[in-house]
């Protein structure tokens, strides 16, 4: 038996069977009852070498079509991601290295993880953030979790207006929770501080999102004064590319502040790995679910990270653990604080600007031409709804046959929105892109 | 700095590892020794309200060290009095001293017939042993 | 090492933003950012330099042997990281159309082919993060199987062995169900007759990995499976050992109605410090209606993401799940074809080679051969020479290995789990045997050297309750006002105006 990545050799083989005492390798298999035996060949396909393998996966990824000049956000967006993310994310120390529980052997990663806690403290106004978990809608569950232990109450509040993957995880968790969810309709594109109110009462938590899934911008201090007038948690689900022109959801008022991490350093990758954040006032540290890397000092004085607060995980707590994460997203998060370092505060307000200066003229053009926006006296931020004249579906095949996908079409998810797209733009967009987009509508 | 392994004679026992001081109709209440060197040393002590209730067999708050956190187990069922503010602000001072300064919440007794199905110094060390 | 927060210095910056020649819409005021995040400020290179510096401190695969128990810890083939930042596969947005996915939906579906023939069962959803997603997500699965046969109120009960690893407990618990446990007997297998009395029709299921976190085959597991299906109860399978058994024994053969894989321990997804992983969930027939939507499936000669699930649990993550995952276990699966039993087959005989060489130095709990990893405990070194399982651990780092898993499972004192993996060469298990049986000679003639280790790594041992007493979870720039943000010098010079 060879194979690339065995070493094992005939001999090994003899030596090693000779010392632990067995005639053959079967032989070490002799506990597994014999009704049980799976005594075939695997039927899957055969076996690839390194050259082959390369030449069918290019084949796969051929059959993608990713040269159309885009505009879908709806989430997950095309943000340019530098080299230098990628070069640190392919230094095999970080790479394949486990989770750092013996931290005399993982101070990289620590002092990584401490860094990108202090990076996403910092963006959203909090005190504490855990080092992610898996993407931007289960991190709201885990939001719920802590809610619910924090207020002793079993209703969530969440917004119409939230990302609606967003929405249909926290209500796959909700029953296991004990907890009901209930939705308050948007207003026009954005969601009444009053109605929110009402709703609240009795709430755990109310979630928001900021800018919201239409790329509106919500009366965001509002929806949290109206939570926390329901003595409610006030979470905030939030873009960290906004976060430097948008205020920071801790200084409004929020509780926690949770998001999809992907649009800072992660490639779009047909939806995953990415990272979600989960950030919150010091008040709920010990309830927070997910790896926390804290500060010590070592026997000789010397400052060092360890991960702490493990009591609350599932390895030491078992059946009354925060929650049962173990494996989350470390080397996404370390992308997100790579990419965030490079920005530094001077260019992720930058690109937050150009993001909305490329929008507007997009919205402008769009308007010119006779289309209406969909909530048109709204500000918004990188992503804007317009109305196409016809179903969202047929607009965006018409437009992908002249090479442009123009959008999301919203009446996937809201009735009475079919005729309106969710058009993105990010600064990978041109001038000369939107107006292509421009002229694909009209066709 | 751990206090030496002791089970004073004047205290009532619960097989959760925790203790009570009768005073009166009020009531002491801590953990033994056996589990502060369980845990190790404490880094964290999550006390009830005063005026809360507790109820015999009932968790009444957690402790918390590096390696585990520990429900506090009430031996009697009474309303809180006073909560220890020195172990919240020190959570070690349950290591050094568990039955004195360590001590957790005192109670108001609420049914004193309990007191009779708690363990005496010699019927804890059996449970310490057969652990 | 400074922190990346304290080499920023004022005006420097590692990005340039294109900008357009098109005027800046205003925010309104109240809700426009008034103070500038801390973000580090750094041209380019100091940034590389700043993470490169950080992983010299850090252990990988790549570095050396790292044999983690329930960990699998093997080689991560590097053409995975080349596939997958393929342009077709890294831009690509999980919103298009089907059409524009042919080759995603392909290779998602592919995965899921091999995963049912490994595992023995019916269908798949691969859309869990990782394995405790995973768990979570087959418990779901149980109650609306049972909610839908209208039993769900009265079986609330999961039965779990006391070697079970920690995120089986925590699963139940958010799944809303209850714990039963149940013990181990002196051969390493469920205690049957423990079992027997804990069964009936107050039960849910079972959640167990098989081999056990023990490193043991379950001897009775056909017996175990007919008390389970017996009360109507079905049983869940903790895929984190599938590396000892793939192609030699499946859990759906041997009972078991829900299977959650770990992609980034049998099938080389690297762990990245901590995640991402892949926890896929294969399931038997009659479980099928419940699983997450989407579902991949195959119409003719091509793939479509399939929304009409009636009976859905609903979704536990957005979009299938983490493709970047898929790519790198899809690509792994197809340099190993058929040959996957031989890499179990390795997995095991390496796991044996060094249980057998070391047994006779340490404290051996189950004397039977083990599957691809195994346990022993150094209790003999602490009753001797008062030199514990985590001393052990310390002291191999000096011999330029990662400590394996320490004082897991629980039912084990000073526990030491030791997973190798088929990759690892023999001379590399030689050198972890002779430094395993030095450190067993120096806890008797020079025990301070083992219980003050690590010596050679860039800290010694840490204060772990100085950081859970006084969390310090974040810089704080106001401890530390030499090193000014972009927000002070702001206010300052607003305030100098």
């Amino acid at each position: 038996m060879t194979h690339p990545f065995l070493s094992l050799t005939d001999a090994d083989r003899e030596e090693m069977l000779a010392a632990i005492g067995v005639e053959s390798i079967d032989e070490l298999f002799r506990d597994i009852p014999v009704g049980v035996h799976f005594d075939r060949e695997l039927a899957v396909p055969p076996a690839l070498s390194e050259s082959e393998l390369q030449r069918h996966m290019e084949e796969l990824a051929a059959k993608n079509v990713v040269d159309e000049i885009s505009f879908l956000g709806a989430g997950i967006y095309d943000h340019y991601v530098p080299a230098v993310v990628d070069a640190v994310l392919q230094r095999g120390e970080f790479l394949t290295a486990y989770t750092p529980y013996q931290p005399e052997m993982s101070q990289g990663v620590l002092q990584a993880i401490f860094e990108y806690q202090t990076a996403i403290c910092e963006l959203t106004g909090m005190d504490v953030s855990n080092a992610s978990g898996y993407d931007g809608t289960t991190v709201a569950a885990d939001a719920c979790f802590v809610a619910k232990h924090a207020t002793g109450r079993s209703k969530i509040v969440v917004t119409e207006a939230t990302n609606p993957q967003v929405r249909q995880v926290v209500k796959t968790y909700a029953p296991g929770f004990g907890l009901e969810v209930v939705e308050v309709p948007h207003d026009g594109g954005t969601t009444d501080p009053d109605r929110l109110r009402e709703a609240a009462t009795d709430a755990a938590a109310v979630i928001f999102q900021q800018p919201n899934f239409f790329g509106c911008l919500e009366p965001a201090p509002d929806l949290a004064a109206a939570a926390n007038d329901a003595e409610a948690l006030s979470i905030a689900h939030v873009d960290l590319v906004s976060l430097g022109v948008l205020e920071a959801p801790g200084n409004y008022g929020c509780a926690m502040a949770i998001g999809e991490g992907q649009s800072a350093g992660n490639a779009m990758s047909y939806g995953g790995p990415h990272y979600g954040f989960l950030a919150a006032r010091n008040d709920y540290i010990r309830r927070l679910p997910g790896r926390i890397v804290g500060e010590t000092v070592d026997a000789a004085g010397k400052r060092g990270y360890v991960l702490t607060l493990q009591t609350r995980e599932q390895h030491i707590r078992r059946e009354k653990a925060t929650s049962n994460i173990t494996t989350n997203q470390t080397l996404l998060a370390l992308a997100g604080l790579v990419h965030l370092s490079l920005l530094g505060p001077q260019g992720l307000r930058e690109l937050g600007e150009t993001c909305m200066a490329l929008s507007a003229y997009a919205k402008d053009r769009l308007q010119e031409t006779g289309l209406e926006l969909t909530f048109a006296d709204k500000t918004t931020f990188k992503e804007f709804a317009v109305r196409v004249g016809r179903n969202g579906k047929h607009a965006i095949a018409s437009a992908r046959r002249h090479g442009v996908h123009p959008g999301y079409a919203l009446g996937r998810d809201y009735p009475g929105l079919d005729d309106s797209l969710l058009v993105a733009v990010t600064e990978q967009r041109t001038v000369e892109d939107i107006d292509r987009l421009v002229e694909a509508l009209q066709l | 700095m751990a206090a030496n392994e002791s089970y004073p004679e004047d205290l009532l026992y619960h097989a959760e590892h925790d203790w009570a001081r009768i005073e009166g109709d009020e009531a002491v209440l801590g953990v033994t020794w056996f589990a502060q060197d369980a845990l190790g040393e404490l880094v964290h002590y999550e006390p009830p309200s005063e005026g809360a209730n507790v109820s015999k067999d009932a968790s009444y708050g957690e402790v918390e060290s590096v390696k585990a956190v520990s429900d506090l187990i009430s031996p009697l069922s009474g309303e809180v009095i006073e909560v220890n503010q020195k172990v919240v602000d020190a959570p070690e001072t349950v290591n050094e001293d568990p039955y004195g300064d360590g001590w957790l919440i005192r109670i108001r007794i609420t049914n004193a017939a309990e007191r009779d199905e708690l363990l005496d110094v010699a019927a804890y060390k059996k449970v310490i042993e057969e652990s | 090492m400074r922190l990346i927060y304290e080499k920023s210095q004022a005006g420097r910056r590692g990005s340039a933003i294109p900008k357009p020649d098109l005027p800046v819409p205003e925010v309104p005021a109240g809700l426009a950012r008034k103070q500038p995040p801390r973000l580090p400020e750094l041209a380019e290179p100091e940034v590389l330099r700043h993470f490169t510096k950080l992983s010299t401190r850090n252990f990988g695969i790549d570095t050396g042997f790292y044999p983690l128990g329930s960990c699998t810890m093997k080689y991560n083939p590097r053409v995975n990281e080349r596939v997958v930042g393929l342009p077709g596969f890294a831009r690509l947005h999980p919103l298009v159309d089907d059409d524009a996915a042919q080759g995603a939906l392909e290779l998602e579906w592919e995965l899921q082919q091999i995963l049912l023939e490994v595992t023995g069962l019916d269908a798949v959803s691969l859309q869990p993060a990782a394995g405790s997603q995973g768990e979570l997500t087959g418990l779901m699965l149980f109650r609306a199987y049972f909610a839908d046969k209208g039993e769900d109120e009265q079986r609330r009960k999961i039965v779990i062995p006391d070697t079970a690893h920690g995120t089986n407990p925590a699963s139940v618990t958010m799944a809303g169900y209850e714990l039963t446990p149940v013990k181990t007997d002196a051969r390493g297998n469920i205690d049957v007759d423990d079992l027997r009395g804990k069964v009936d029709e107050h039960t849910a299921g079972l959640m167990l990995t098989n081999p056990s976190t023990l490193g043991l085959f379950d001897e009775n597991i056909e017996a175990i499976r007919d008390i389970f299906h017996g009360a109507g109860a079905l049983m869940y399978y903790d895929g984190a050992n599938l590396n000892a058994v793939c192609g030699i024994s499946r859990p759906g053969d041997m009972g078991f109605d829900v299977v959650h894989i770990n992609l980034h321990k049998t099938f080389s997804q690297p762990h990245g410090g901590g995640g991402p992983g892949g926890g896929p969930i294969a399931v038997r027939e009659t479980l099928a209606p419940f699983l997450p939507v989407p579902l991949v499936v195959k119409d003719g000669d091509t793939f479509r993401l399939d929304y009409d699930v009636p009976k859905s649990i609903g979704k536990v993550r957005a979009f299938t799940g983490p493709f970047g995952v898929f790519v790198r276990s899809y690509a792994f699966m197809r340099a190993w074809g058929p040959a996957l039993r031989e890499m179990s087959e390795v997995a095991v005989l390496n796991a044996n080679y060094l249980l057998a060489r070391l047994k006779d130095a340490y404290d051996l709990p189950f004397d039977r051969l083990c599957m691809h990893e195994f346990v022993l405990s150094a209790r003999n070194l602490k009753r001797e020479h008062n030199v514990t399982a985590l001393d052990v651990a310390k002291r191999l780092m000096d011999y330029g290995f990662h400590p394996p898993t320490v004082y897991f499972p629980l039912v084990v004192p000073e526990a030491l789990m030791i997973e190798p993996t088929e990759t690892e060469a023999r001379e590399t298990l030689d050198e972890f045997i002779e430094a395993m049986l030095a450190i067993a000679r120096e806890a008797a003639d020079d025990p301070d050297v083992v219980k003050e280790a690590p010596h050679v790594r860039p800290v010694q041992r840490l204060d772990e309750v100085r950081a859970a007493k006084q969390p310090v979870v974040r810089y704080q720039f106001e401890d530390h006002p030499a090193v000014r943000g972009a927000g002070d010098r702001q206010l300052e010079a607003q305030k100098g105006a």
